[in-house]
């Protein structure tokens, strides 16, 4: 993260590009449940539905009882910090490049041990502690010793701050800036600190009094933009994409129909040309460069966030269509964050309910306001996740979906929603 | 739970090194094709009188021991892989005792070693289990240095040892060694330069850490009548215990699995710790010496500063240890660690010492410690030998 010096630095063209380098990445099957969960901001460890065991490390059977129902359950995650270490030399070019690094050894109150980093704000061994879970720039979970009162942010210990995408001092891509999540977008990351904001604009004969205001933010640059079109989108990537920090799309097609309710493909295909090829044309021209940058000083590009819809997990038929855009695009979003992982820049996706804009009006209350997605984003981007369901409505599609996801099928597809 | 039937006549014979280097560009089975190749000159014998075979190697992959019979063609009928690290010289022990006793085998070569490449180390370590893998190596990849820092910092902080007592074991050790043609470190080791060594892993500086080289350790078990028919010198075995997975409910390991088979190893080897003029214990790190002196009942639980305080380690001194120099100052030929100790004590007991001889050793003991499986070793065990 570029303090206020760095920012003023122009990078030395002469100087080699440095090339991103990674913790481990390998882990066992049943030990990406952890990750699973750390991906949606939650620490998890397998409990025993037969004798209640807590387990760690992951394991396929129960140590106490041998059983083999072990379930993922959220964990309080405190504990004791009982002894710790600091690392002045490492195996690997990842730590090396970043020593020293912290660890230490957590006795849970559940029983069992955890190996974890452990943040710059924790006091000596012996002490109290509360264990979260993030995702390192591998992807893969990490377990991180946190003090058992406050709630510092990982941005505050000099090594676990790489695991956020903090907003602040960086350069930003939002793709839309005419819809008024694009539009709460950009006032939150300006708000968050964020060094330079390039908003897209598309249709540019087509005011918007919204993006208007956004002109008066200082470091905010409309840029033409239309993710329809191939070559505005390769333009854009040509002139800025060498400088894209994060990129936060934003750019969104949204008819209420159904099948049924309208004839023809016209609409639809549109959703697909916004949705879901806007994002194959986007990922087409940006994520190679920002591939590349990914270990570039004095900032490098960390993120890209997709604005999708909770409707990406199971059809909402009243939005039939759009659903099955914004599917498509949750769909690339995997094959996205497969490519970007090898950098370590992250892909995060949200998937809000529906929203309180025009194309949700009739949909009924509790409806997400653009601010709350917005905010939404930058915690997440401050954070160390990969999946976010903002609202209720998406923490409650969620559940129903992980908990039966044919059963929401039928639920949504009955009128309710 | 009745006692182990007593070895009766089982005897150690025919102790070789083949000598560590830091790195080598040979496999593992060079070093293992040596030793056995040592161990036929040593006794005098062709191959196809060894019937047996127990193997310890970090570094054989792909292969396992049946690998390595078709490469070095040997004919056994007797066949053991032993993967438990630097417990596995003493397991390879028991297993090969009860074969000799019970006629399985006549002749049994346990040998161990391992190659070093430049990253060869790293390259093991980051797939050394399936819960370092996923539990311990993604944090800082700080390999056992890391593991043995938290034993080190808990074990000092609980118990009150200091730098200086780790430090008085790791200069007497460097002392032993230099008397040791064998020993990579060639050079004195001041108490000064201990303490004021880079730091590798809080608490842990440089002289703490074993160095990973390249080597390997063989030696023969059969019966005393078979090693009198060769006229091989011998060391008699005496007593034979391992563990596995003990006191798993300890919140930071203080104690070995020793802990819980030592009144068994004494019992069965008909002499106590008073008994013993020589100790080489598994030494990767000297805080895991300290837990072998109190698990084998050298000293009280928790009283290993103190004991280390009130003796002196060098082979002349009140307490010899890690008379070849031990691991720390010999170097760590991966699995062969486990296995220095126990060819050092039958030179000791059989007047071969490569360096200096423990005046009237009689009573030996040599015990194995292995396997940083997650957050502790795994892996325990301790053998009793006599001289004939």
């Amino acid at each position: 993260m570029p303090g206020r010096a760095a920012r003023r630095r122009a990078k030395n063209p002469i100087l080699r590009t440095r090339q991103p380098t990674l913790p481990p990445a390998a882990r066992s099957r049943v030990a990406l449940g952890l990750t699973a969960a750390a991906a949606r901001g939650r620490f998890a460890l397998q409990v025993c539905r037969d004798c209640s065991a807590v387990q760690y490390p992951p394991r396929e059977v129960c140590r106490a009882c041998l059983s083999h129902r072990l379930i993922w359950q959220p964990q309080d995650g405190k504990g004791e910090l009982l002894t710790d270490t600091t690392l002045r030399t490492a195996q690997e070019l990842y730590f090396r490049e970043r020593l020293p690094w912290r660890t230490g050894i957590v006795r849970l109150d559940g029983g069992v041990n955890v190996v974890a980093y452990v943040h710059a704000s924790v006091g000596a061994a012996p002490c109290r502690v509360r264990i979260e879970a993030a995702l390192d720039r591998a992807g893969q979970a990490a377990l991180i010793v946190m003090p058992e009162q406050g709630r510092p942010g990982l941005s505050e210990d000099p090594n676990l701050r790489e695991f956020t995408c903090d907003p602040r001092g960086r350069k930003i891509l939002v793709t839309d800036g005419k819809t008024l999540v694009g539009q709460a977008i950009v006032q939150a990351v300006a708000k968050a600190g964020a060094d330079k904001i390039w908003i897209g604009e598309a249709e540019p004969w087509k005011k918007s009094a919204g993006l208007e205001a956004l002109r008066a933010l200082p470091q905010a640059v409309v840029v033409p933009l239309d993710v329809t079109d191939g070559g505005s989108v390769q333009e854009l990537a040509g002139e800025i994409g060498g400088k894209v920090d994060i990129l936060i799309n934003t750019a969104d097609h949204h008819r209420a129909f159904s099948i049924a309710a309208r004839r023809g493909v016209e609409t639809a295909q549109l959703e697909m040309e916004v949705n879901y090829f806007g994002l194959l044309r986007l990922a087409q021209a940006f994520a190679p460069v920002l591939k590349a940058r990914a270990a570039d000083e004095p900032t490098n590009a960390i993120a890209w966030v997709n604005v999708l819809s909770i409707f990406a997990l199971a059809n909402y038929p009243p939005h039939g269509t759009y659903s099955a855009s914004k599917a498509a695009a949750f769909s690339l979003s995997q094959a996205l964050r497969t490519e970007l992982r090898p950098a370590g820049v992250r892909l995060i996706n949200l998937f809000p309910g529906p929203i309180d804009d025009e194309w949700d009006q009739l949909e009924m209350p509790p409806k997400l306001a653009p601010a709350a997605l917005a905010n939404a984003v930058v915690t997440a981007l401050k954070g160390s996740v990969e999946d976010v369901y903002p609202g209720d409505v998406a923490q409650d599609w969620v559940a129903r979906h992980l908990d039966n996801p044919k059963a929401l099928e039928r639920e949504v597809g009955e009128g309710g929603r | 739970m009745a006692a182990p039937a007593p070895y009766d006549d089982v005897v150690l014979a025919a102790p070789v090194t083949v000598p560590y280097v830091r790195y080598s560009i040979k496999s593992a089975h060079w070093f293992l094709g040596r030793a056995v190749a040592e161990l036929l000159a040593a006794a005098r014998i062709p191959k196809a009188q060894i019937d047996g075979l127990a193997v310890a190697s970090f570094t054989l992959s792909p292969d396992t021991a049946v690998g390595l019979t078709q490469h070095l063609d040997m004919t056994v009928r007797w066949l053991d892989h032993v993967p438990m690290g630097g417990a596995s010289g003493i397991v390879s022990i028991r297993r090969a005792a009860r074969a000799v006793q019970n006629g399985d085998a006549e002749i049994v070569a346990c040998i161990a070693g391992d190659t070093n490449h430049p990253d060869s180390f790293r390259r093991n370590t980051s797939v050394f289990s399936q819960f370092a893998q996923d539990a311990v190596y993604p944090y800082g990849s700080g390999g056992p240095n890391a593991s043995f820092a938290f034993l080190t910092d808990y074990y000092m902080r609980t118990f009150g040892a200091t730098r200086e007592d780790f430090g008085k074991l790791c200069v007497a050790q460097r002392d032993n060694a230099l008397k040791n043609p064998l020993a990579l470190f060639k050079k004195p080791l001041t108490l000064e330069q201990y303490l004021d060594a880079r730091l590798v892993a809080d608490p842990l500086r440089l002289f703490d850490c074993v160095m990973p080289c390249a080597g390997a350790e063989g030696f023969l078990v059969m019966r005393r009548a078979t090693a009198e028919q060769l006229d091989l010198p011998y060391a008699r075995l005496l007593g034979a215990i391992e563990r596995h997975n003990a006191f798993a409910d300890d919140p930071i390991q203080y104690r070995g699995g020793w802990v819980m088979d030592r009144d068994a190893l004494y019992a069965q080897a008909g002499v106590g710790p008073a008994d013993i003029d020589f100790l080489e214990t598994y030494d990767d790190y000297p805080v895991i010496n300290v837990l072998q002196f109190e698990g084998l009942g050298f000293c009280d639980q928790g009283a290993g500063a103190d004991f280390v305080r009130a003796n002196s380690f060098e082979i002349s001194g009140s307490f010899p240890f890690n008379t070849s120099g031990g691991q720390l100052s010999v170097g760590q030929a991966g699995a062969a660690g486990g296995h220095l100790g126990i060819t050092e004590a039958i030179r000791q007991l059989t007047g071969a010492a490569l360096g200096a001889q423990v005046p009237n050793a009689r009573h030996g003991v040599v015990s194995g410690f292995g396997m940083i499986n997650y957050d502790r070793g795994v892996c325990s065990g301790a053998i009793v030998l006599a001289a004939a």
